[in-house]
């Protein structure tokens, strides 16, 4: 369970936001700017909050300055939106980088998890040489296998062709049920936020001004096309 | 032909090329992508022995270094260790005038990194010491690899700073740039001729090799960029 209760001062408005989370699938929907990158920082620990709770579990990442869990200790699991792997390691060593040790359990995961993926013929390429859908995969077969206790993915498909797109949205629920493990996905597609989402936060200078669950049925909010 | 100088020459440039590549590194790494009070104070100081005159730099270097100077005195003192008139004061100011140029390649280098593949490698749970050993470094060494044969070559040719602190004494401080100085002033044309060559030849290769090495990573990074 992941309980958010945030303040922060940002250069436009306050960013404040208050939202629980189980092992689901949680869409971040809003236009850009208004605070969806900023609020994954704060869960994952690269910036601070001004005041409030971060709590996974019993883990509490923030609960005020001087009380804030480092990045490396909080076990969050961060897709950036443009993948950041490291250019200067094969596939394999992006993916080995963050596990934590090698048992036979765990080389079973991660055979089943580049199976999925379909990413096991890439192993000895480096990023420059594969396509951005293969890119995303091994972005996402890296976060995996450090064994998250929880994944944020911002943008994760933004930078895709429809085909790939659709290939990877399918993809992220499949591994959201193998993983069972509480993903937020950031977007500003309405499409893929209703087709990903359990549930929906709408999120406009920095406050939640509506929630959904899904099935996402007829909105009278039309406005929300971003 | 007695070959010290070029001994001492390349064991002053040596030491002091590995005391400004190690501290150049360190504080380059320390100040990159941070704000904070006297951050421009202090990188204006680090960069400070490029612009002022040689004789200047020298001359700081005796009130600090000299049997009576702050650090000078203490050292005598505590490690019966002179500095002034002796090779030690050659790789004293070596690091000095060369260590702007370590400074500058290297925060160039870690600046224009893209900070989310270090953050990457964080929340994947490596140590700060591991995301610098495994990402930071070998991601700029390009950038410290040109930072470390230019401190090189200027610790090779360093001359004014050296008269000032270590002076000329033949067998002891006789670094090339000051074999040359010396032979010229009496009249020794042929040794200042061939000391002017190796140097020549030495600073020649190495920008040469410089720029080779530069091009064949700028090639390397076209090619990255390329297939995005
Ligand atoms: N550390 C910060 N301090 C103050 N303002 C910030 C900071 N980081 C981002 N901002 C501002 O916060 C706003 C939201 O940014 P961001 O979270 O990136 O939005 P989104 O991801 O929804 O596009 C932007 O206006 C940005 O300029
Ligand atoms: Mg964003």
């Amino acid at each position: 369970m992941l309980e958010v209760d945030i303040k922060k001062r940002l250069s436009h408005y306050n960013l404040e936001v208050d939202f629980s989370m189980g092992d689901e699938i949680l869409v971040l929907f809003g236009p850009s700017g208004s605070g969806k990158t900023t609020i994954l920082h704060t869960i994952v620990g690269l910036t601070k909050p001004d005041e409030g709770t971060i709590k996974l579990g019993d883990k509490a990442f923030y609960s005020g300055k001087k009380d804030s869990m480092s990045v490396q200790a909080r076990n969050v699991g961060m897709l950036f939106q443009d993948y950041a792997l490291f250019p200067h390691m094969t596939v394999e060593q992006n993916i080995q980088y963050g596990m934590k040790r090698k048992d036979e359990h765990r080389s079973f995961v991660i055979g089943q998890l580049l199976q999925v993926l379909g990413i096991h013929q890439l192993l000895v390429k480096y990023p420059h040489q594969i396509s951005g859908g293969e890119k995303q995969r091994v972005a996402l077969a890296r976060a995996l296998a450090s064994e998250p206790s929880i994944l944020l993915l911002d943008e994760p498909l933004s930078a895709l062709d429809k085909q790939t797109r659709i290939d990877c949205q399918n993809e992220l629920i499949r591994l959201h049920e193998m993983w069972k493990i509480p993903f937020i996905i950031v977007t500003h597609d309405r499409e893929e936020a209703e087709k990903l989402g359990d549930r929906i936060l709408f999120l406009d200078h920095g406050k939640i001004i509506d929630e959904r669950k899904s099935p996402y049925t007829d909105s009278p909010h039309s406005t929300y096309s971003y | 032909m007695d070959y010290s100088p070029l001994m001492l020459s390349l064991k002053v440039a040596a030491i002091s090329t590995t005391v400004v590549f190690i501290s150049g590194v360190f504080f380059a790494r320390a100040f990159a992508r941070k704000q904070f009070f006297g951050k421009s104070v202090i990188e204006a100081i680090f960069i400070l022995p490029l612009v002022l005159p040689p004789t200047v730099v020298g001359f700081a270097l005796l009130l600090l270094f000299g049997k009576h100077g702050w650090i000078g005195k203490w050292l005598l003192e505590w490690f019966d260790v002179q500095i002034v008139f002796t090779w030690l004061g050659a790789v004293i100011a070596s690091i000095v005038v060369s260590f702007p140029l370590m400074y500058q390649s290297a925060a160039a280098a870690f600046n224009s990194m893209d900070d989310r593949i270090e953050n990457a490698a964080r929340t994947l749970g490596a140590s700060e010491w591991r995301v610098f050993r495994t990402i930071s470094f070998p991601l700029a060494w390009p950038g410290l690899l040109a930072g470390l044969v230019l401190s090189f070559a200027r610790g090779l040719g360093e001359f004014g700073a050296t008269l000032m602190i270590a002076g000329y004494i033949p067998g002891k401080t006789d670094t090339i740039p000051m074999s040359i100085y010396f032979a010229v002033e009496s009249g020794q044309m042929e040794k200042a001729v061939f000391w002017v060559v190796i140097i020549v030849a030495l600073g020649f290769s190495t920008i040469l090799w410089l720029n080779w090495w530069s091009r064949r990573n700028m090639l390397r990074y076209a090619n990255e960029n390329r297939s995005r």
